[in-house]
């Protein structure tokens, strides 16, 4: 996993609620064997509507997606965080994420940036005045910015202390444990001979 | 203080322990499919990783193979791509894998045991929920997502919370014509489907004592339908009997070593469980579900519940649902419910033991003429030995279909599917809305019931049928 730091993107403004991983991605794009190609199946039944926020040629490059309250809810899909990061997507910010999704997020590398509501709503308004504008979000410093001069939003976010750490160091859950591979080693030594075999 | 046998095995296994961390967890088995590997292969290659331990790792194709024309290319091009992408990263990998065809394949959780790999105070882990089953032998088995399967793959460890214990007491012995299967679907009833969330369940007592591995397979098989993280029986005679000369079991000087550590794998008698739930055997009676969780059960001989007589405002909403789902009416006789197709199979119900169940009801009678019935085994071994016996020729004999080996209708991932509507008796373990097809209804029911219900197209057990009528002997000249 690349470690995150700080990025700086397009934000694309998605004014909904309640966004489950099934409207993330439906269930029929669920059939790939490969853990990318799934930027097809993101938002798909509402991709039909040529006046979504993701088909307007602004958004095209979008990497932040500021999404309204309980985003992610739902199937456990884990497909749901990498249809998000096929498309292009490093940052999702919302004032409420779903446990399973949030977990997913982080063990795939993608940040879910928790902040108060009025703060999605104001990032929403400088979009809306500001069609392709940019956030730039700080993990060390777990603040965020969008905008310049006396009308710049800038606020903190939340995400957990554990997270936080795995994502500055680039460390997925594999690369934790492998730094542990000396107390795996030594496990593996004392095992009993009787133990079975597959190969 | 002692420790509970869940205790022991876990705490033999935890590879490294630290304040504020879950524990992780050495894993002894991991078993593979075709359906929730294939990204965290694709995980380890994109990291430029390495299975760890492929020397304890197996992988089989049975999700979503077909169960007719197994010797011919898989015709839904889907899941063709899904056994292919198993087959190369078996082969890239060096992961031993038993592909449709090869005489070990069949259904993960009966392939295990069936090879003697599944041995007590193991750690099991699968990408499948259903590998509790594995826990019959006094192993910590559970269900796994695919992130996980990755992690194990690289590391050959898993972190994880330390769950709590709860033991389940099963006092009496089963009356005749009542199987393991109605317990386990009695006691889901009794706790409902999240009762066990959060605990490692120990089934012990008079009546599981009394079980064979194979019924004690089906206990714990259906652990995780009432929530719970894993089930497991302490091992006995009964346990080293079944494992010992199969295939991957240990052999002379190991057998006995294993064998003396086996031994101490029960739980302390000044252990404490966090909870205990005790039940009566004796008064057990054939059990099957009306609604659409596995919680949703009544005896055979009671009623379709009335979703106004449930206490929790909750289950009423639920049972009025599942009614609804159901196309069943509250106070129906459950006897009285006719039934399109009868499946006997799964990991809950696709052993040996499971088919003779169904054979020996059906000897010398005939599925009723509006009734379906299908007849998946476990696994090749279980076919093969079923043929032997003679079983299929007593199935096709009462006109039910005699297939191939794999997962087959209970999830319908593979052709064999429920139609919108049809209704089936299935020896499987979920009931869930559309889960043998879409708008299909299911009732989970035990062999004995299957069949009997196949006989007189109505849920019944084998009491209800009229007794067979032996042709009369011609005398030899």
């Amino acid at each position: 996993m690349d470690r995150f730091s700080t990025h700086t993107g397009v934000a694309m403004p998605l004014r909904r609620s309640n966004v489950d991983t099934d409207q993330i991605i439906p269930a029929v794009y669920l059939k790939r064997v490969t853990r990318s190609g799934f930027e097809d199946g993101l938002f798909a039944a509402w991709r039909n509507d040529p006046s979504f926020v993701l088909n307007r040629p602004e958004y095209a490059e979008a990497s932040v997606l500021v999404a309204g309250p309980d985003f992610g809810t739902g199937s456990s899909r884990e497909h749901a965080v990498w249809a998000l990061q096929n498309h292009g997507f490093r940052v999702v910010i919302s004032s409420r994420f779903a446990d399973i999704f949030r977990s997913n997020a982080g063990k795939a590398g993608l940040l879910a940036a928790q902040v108060d509501e009025k703060v999605v709503q104001r990032i929403w308004d400088h979009l809306d005045e500001h069609p392709g504008a940019t956030v730039t979000v700080d993990l060390e410093s777990r603040t965020l910015r969008a905008g310049d001069g006396p009308d710049a939003i800038e606020d903190s976010f939340d995400i957990d202390d554990y997270t936080r750490w795995r994502l500055l160091e680039g460390l997925d859950d594999v690369g934790i444990t492998l730094s542990h591979a000396d107390d795996i080693d030594a496990f593996e030594a004392r095992r009993p001979s009787w133990k079975p075999a597959t190969l | 203080m002692g420790k509970t046998l869940a205790e022991k095995i876990w705490d033999e296994h935890v590879v490294r322990s630290a304040e504020g961390e879950p524990d992780l967890l050495f894993i002894d088995l991991h078993l593979i499919h075709e359906v929730t590997s294939p990204q965290a292969f694709e995980g380890l290659r994109l990291a430029g990783r390495t299975v760890r331990r492929p020397d304890l790792t197996l992988a089989t194709e049975d999700h979503n193979v077909p169960t007719l024309d197994w010797d011919k290319p898989i015709a839904d091009p889907v899941s063709r791509t899904q056994v292919d992408a198993l087959r190369a990263n078996a082969a890239e990998f060096g992961v031993r894998l038993h592909s449709l065809g090869d005489v070990e394949q069949g259904i993960v959780h009966i392939i295990g045991p069936q090879l003697g790999l599944t041995q007590p105070g193991m750690t099991i882990v699968c990408g499948d929920s259903h590998t509790s089953t594995h826990g019959a032998f006094g192993a910590i088995a559970f269900g796994i997502g695919t992130s996980e399967v990755e992690h194990v793959l690289a590391t050959q460890t898993l972190m994880q919370a330390k769950p709590k214990t709860m033991a389940v007491t099963v006092n009496g012995s089963l009356p005749p014509g009542v199987t393991a299967k109605d317990l386990v679907l009695s006691l889901i009833a009794h706790t409902g489907t999240g009762g066990g969330q959060g605990y490692i369940v120990e089934y012990r007592g008079e009546a599981i004592e009394e079980l064979s591995m194979e019924a004690r397979m089906t206990i714990c098989n259906m652990s995780i339908e009432w929530g719970a993280k894993a089930g497991l029986i302490a091992p006995d005679q009964v346990t080293f009997d079944y494992v010992e000369g199969r295939p991957e079991a240990p052999k002379g000087a190991e057998w006995d070593a294993a064998v003396e550590h086996w031994r101490t794998l029960v739980t302390d008698e000044d252990a404490q469980y966090d909870k205990e739930i005790v039940l009566d055997a004796s008064t057990m009676t054939p059990f099957v579900t009306w609604g659409t969780n596995p919680g949703q059960g009544v005896p055979l001989g009671g009623v379709v519940p009335d979703p106004g007589d449930l206490e929790d405002a909750g289950d009423v909403v639920a049972a009025e649902r599942a009614l609804e789902y159901m196309g069943l009416a509250a106070g129906t006789p459950m006897r009285e419910i006719a039934v399109d197709t009868v499946f006997v199979g799964s990991c809950t119900n696709g052993r040996i033991e499971d088919l003779r169940a169904a054979a020996e009801v059906l000897k010398g009678r005939h599925v009723a003429r509006d009734t379906r019935l299908l007849v998946v085994p476990g696994s090749v071994r279980v076919r093969l030995q079923a043929e032997d016996e003679g079983l299929d020729v007593v199935f096709k004999d009462a006109g039910g279909e005699w297939r191939g080996a794999g997962c087959s209708m209970c999830l319908g991932m593979n052709p064999d599917q429920l139609e919108p509507g049809e209704r089936s008796a299935s020896t499987s373990n979920r009931n869930f809305e559309g889960r043998q097809g879409k708008g299909g209804r299911t009732h989970l029911v035990s062999p004995l019931v299957a069949a009997a219900t196949a006989v007189r197209g109505t849920l019944s057990s084998p009491a209800d049928l009229s007794p067979v009528v032996e042709p009369l002997e011609t005398p030899e000249a």
